[in-house]
């Protein structure tokens, strides 16, 4: 098959990057909106939903190998300080002990994602790695952290974003200059000319918000475990990114990448801060390689809510120009995030404001403070959860400035073109999707005098409306590759090297590859999260997997049903065009008559495997193909209390075609319930004299339970995107967070009649609010 | 040399326990929780460490058919007492209408929590067969799930319930 090399663009949260893909082959005609599909769109219950309601499935947190050492971290209890001096002596000879790892003794191990020493002997922030024990249990680790000694000189500190930025604030490292990240911060952006639109301006309203640092808290921690047999270094990650895995164990260890094996079957969430080795990988890593043991190291809840990354809290400020009938000629957006103590880069916050509404005069600045604390990494749509709160907050302010309805505000500003790149839309659904959710929210009623006081003026309860829009890609993009196999029984199996991080990916997969191979999806087994058997796809982030690796699935099939239909017309010396498969079986295309299963044909070949490979085609060129979506949201606050409660959020996305409606909707749903949670308990809480973190736990950090939930309606668009990809369908991990925050704190804004400068909207914050 | 007090080998006793109906015999220090003897001494890995000190449930079995989290429980309170892991709940093979529900619903999106969850509810249809909301609301409450299944894990009790016709 001659290879061709294509370059594309592929957009990654908020990045664009050139990529080349290597094409063999032709991919397959797009499933278009006629295209009629048995499998796909059908709602369909996981096909490992078995292993995951009896315990079956293996969690890295699960594996247990003879002979496995289990490891303890020890952890700074100091947001700066430099280590004077380390006594393992103890430690090293308690009952079990194996080893005890620190600067003086691995000084030299590097974590090549960020190309630092594992064990430095500068700590920036509470919670930096100190040491790690080794030990016969997790017991004895843990009893080990107890017996070293550490001799810490404190150095000066600061926490405070706003802090950490002045001229003489204590510097986070003894090695930074500045409390920055070194290259490209500030980051400016501008388009048109910003004081000609304030200028233009018959309005200007001034707005703020500020959001506070989350925690992701996946069930289960970061870490995993690590076997060395003296050839291959297998490691069973809690990972998005089995690539990324390899890559880090490899180089750390300075092995080559074939003598690196990286797998992961089931994993306990992510939500975006789970790429690469990590340091808990790394460590179990090398102590698997050095003591020639295998070695699990889980973080602790502990460990994780402290070094294993977050959502930084931001500082917005905003100020909106519009004329008097709504058109908006001037936004400013002003951002200061805390990107933590080894920040390299900050997420994209100014997305929304640069694209989400139709303005030619932009300027937005951000402004990325390192400090002691921990590190940020990427949470489900990083930045763009944030930016849009702070932007759909200021839209409404600027609404009620105009004396103007703010879903009117909104389509007046409607962006038909991606303005920032100056291209167009491959599509975008937002009227319809307002329009749908403002109906089924109820939106014309909403200053209704018993809808808005449920127990007349005088009582407790305030209700309000309130909606957000979204802007994300989820468009994904090469390179993905796929092999579907079709066995002598005439089963099939996918291999692919993506991973299933809950979202489902297992399950869609099944239903592209069985449509496409003409199989009932109990006959398709898809592999997937392991670098030896896979084949390369990209990690499971950025709302990429299924467009992404779902049609290089459908090429792999549909490359392996081609070869079934003319092996079996030279069997039965029929022409292949007389042929069809359906359910598993061949059918003549002329009488109908079914001519036997496949497996009856494949039998007869001594074994033989039908094997074909697939690989994602380039994105769509000149255009841009983004989700878009809305959501509405109820909210009722007690006056008294303070307290919010949710009632309903309608929620309307374009993602394309939906390839499994059930787990669409859960994603919708668990979006949303993140969201609520950002917008109304989630929040770090920062000692800001002693610089410590006071709720690295499950306790105090308070996420969502069952009895937060609101009534959720999803209303399904349903259809295929045919610039996207060859199934039509785009992510739909990420859209749901991003208005989720926003339209509630701009239902509670609607329900007091106060603007909303901070999240979370705590009772105490409320009733802050209340007595402003 | 370390000083001996610290370094000698905590002491051990002998622990006999009823696992899904099988008598297991374990000698355990006396400090070790019932989730690590499930875990390590026992290979059931199906109850999750989440957060190891009581507040996220991943870790919830049945003791006598009640729900408690088996990381703030230690084994040897468990002497003569039924426990009952997710691994016990399908041993004849067939699923149990609590695991079937989680799997039509899609009551569960990463599973980590999902074997706490199933067992909560469990111990919550074991003691009233038709819970209303609030009942189902209060008894899933002390088991977080990040990814937010609660929609479905709600739809799933309902189905069970037979209060109302299934949401999903």
């Amino acid at each position: 098959m001659p290879i061709r090399i294509i370059t594309t663009h592929l957009e990654f949260e908020g990045q664009i990057s050139e990529q080349r893909v290597v094409m063999e082959g032709e991919e397959p005609a797009v499933w278009g909106p006629e295209a009629e599909l048995a499998v796909v769109g059908k709602v369909t219950p996981r096909v490992d939903g078995r292993e995951r309601v009896t315990g079956s499935a293996q969690y890295a947190y699960d594996v247990q190998l003879p002979g496995m050492l289990v490891a303890a971290g020890l952890r700074s209890p100091h947001p700066h300080a430099r280590i004077v001096r380390i006594d393992a002596s103890r430690a090293e000879t308690a009952p079990g002990v194996r080893a005890v790892y620190h600067h003086f003794n691995t000084g030299d191990l590097n974590n090549p994602s960020n190309d630092r020493p594992v064990f430095g002997d500068e700590l920036l922030y509470q919670g930096d790695l100190v040491a790690v024990a080794i030990a016969e249990t997790k017991e004895q680790a843990q009893d080990a952290l107890a017996l070293i000694a550490v001799e810490y000189e404190p150095l000066p500190f600061v926490v405070d974003q706003r802090a950490a930025l002045a001229a003489d604030a204590p510097k986070v490292s003894t090695t930074y200059e500045h409390n920055t990240i070194p290259e490209g911060f500030p980051q400016t952006y501008e388009r048109g000319d910003l004081d000609a639109g304030f200028v233009q301006a018959d309005v200007t309203v001034e707005a703020q918000l500020s959001t506070p640092t989350a925690l992701h808290n996946s069930m289960e921690t970061h870490g995993g475990v690590a076997q060395w047999d003296g050839r291959t270094l297998t490691i069973w990650s809690s990972t998005q990114d089995v690539y990324g895995v390899r890559r880090g164990v490899a180089s750390a260890l300075g092995l080559q990448q074939n003598q690196v094996r990286a797998i992961k079957q089931y994993m306990g969430g992510g939500f975006g801060n789970k790429f690469g080795a990590h340091h808990s990988g790394l460590v179990a890593a090398y102590a698997a390689y050095t003591l020639g043991r295998p070695v699990k190291y889980m973080l602790s809840r502990e460990e994780e809510n402290l070094a294993a990354g977050n959502r930084p809290e931001t500082i917005q400020t905003y100020r909106i120009g519009a004329k008097k009938d709504g058109t908006l000629t001037a936004i400013e957006q002003h951002t200061i995030g805390n990107v933590g103590a080894i920040g390299s880069w900050f997420s994209p916050v100014a997305m929304a404001t640069k694209e989400l509404y139709q303005c030619a005069n932009i300027r937005t600045v951000d402004e990325a403070a390192r400090t002691n604390l921990g590190t940020q990494a990427s949470f489900r749509a990083p930045g763009v959860v944030e930016g849009t709160a702070g932007l759909e907050v200021a839209l409404d302010q600027l609404a009620a400035a105009l004396g103007m309805d703010p879903l009117e505000l909104r389509r007046k500003n409607y962006a038909e073109r991606h303005q920032a790149l100056d291209r167009p839309y491959s599509r975008k659904l937002l009227l319809e999707a307002y329009r749908l959710g403002a109906e089924r929210i109820g939106w014309a009623e909403r200053d209704h005098e018993e809808r808005r006081y449920p127990q007349g003026r005088d009582g407790y309860l305030r209700r309000g409306i309130g909606m957000a829009s979204q802007l994300w890609g989820g468009d994904g993009g090469p390179p993905a590759q796929a092999i579907a196999k079709l066995l002598p029984d005439g089963t099939a199996v996918i291999l692919t090297g993506t991973q299933d991080i809950g979202t489902g990916t297992r399950t869609v997969l099944a239903q592209i590859a069985a449509e496409e191979l003409g199989l009932p999806l109990e006959q398709v087994r898809v592999e997937l999260g392991d670098t030896e058997f896979g084949v390369f796809s990209p990690p499971s982030g950025g709302s990429m997997t299924l467009a992404s690796v779902g049609p290089a699935v459908r090429m792999a099939a549909a490359e392996a049903r081609k070869e079934l239909v003319e092996v079996v017309a030279q069997l039965s010396e029929a022409p292949t065009d007389a042929l069809d498969v359906r359910d598993g079986h061949i059918f003549s295309r002329e009488t109908g008559k079914e001519m036997g299963a496949i497996g009856s044909f494949l039998e007869l070949l001594d074994g033989h495997e039908i094997t074909a490979k697939g690989m994602r085609g380039p994105n769509a060129e000149n255009m841009s193909v983004r989700t878009f979506g809305a959501q509405f949201a109820e909210v009722e606050v007690d006056i008294g209390t303070g307290r919010v409660r949710v009632l309903r959020i309608v929620a309307v996305h374009d993602c394309g075609r939906i390839v499994n409606p059930l787990t669409f909707s859960s994603q919708i749903e668990g979006g949303i319930i993140q969201g609520l949670g950002f917008a109304l308990m989630e929040q770090r809480i920062v000692d800001q004299r002693l610089g410590a973190v006071l709720n690295a736990n499950l306790e105090n950090y308070k996420v969502p339970t069952i009895r937060d939930i609101p009534q959720i309606d999803i209303i399904l668009l349903d259809q295929p995107n045919v610039h996207a990809n060859t199934i039509g369908a785009l992510g739909a991990g990420e859209p749901p967070i991003i208005p989720t925050p926003g339209a509630i704190a701009n239902a509670v804004a609607h329900a007091l009649g106060r603007p909303v400068k901070a999240l979370p909207l705590t009772p105490d914050r409320v009733l802050d609010l209340l007595n402003s | 040399m370390a000083d001996t007090s610290e370094t000698a080998a905590a002491p051990r006793t002998h622990v006999s326990l009823q696992v899904n109906g099988t008598t297991r015999e374990v000698d355990i220090e006396p400090r070790r929780t019932l989730l690590s003897v499930l875990r390590d001494d026992l290979s059931l890995t199906g109850a999750k460490p989440g957060c190891e000190m009581g507040n996220c449930g991943a870790c919830t079995v049945l003791l006598d058919g009640e729900a408690v989290y088996s990381c703030l429980t230690l084994a040897v309170e468990c002497t003569g007492r039924e426990i009952t892991t997710i691994e016990g709940l399908s041993a004849s093979g067939e699923l149990d209408p609590v695991q079937q529900a989680f799997i039509a619903h899609d009551a569960l999106q990463c599973g980590f929590c999902t074997p706490g969850q199933i067992l909560a509810m469990k111990a919550l249809f074991a003691t009233n067969p038709h819970p209303d909301d609030e009942t189902i609301e209060r008894a899933m409450s002390g088991n977080i799930c990040r990814c937010g299944a609660y929609p479905k894990i709600l739809a799933a009790a309902r189905a069970l319930a037979g209060t109302q016709a299934a949401q999903q």
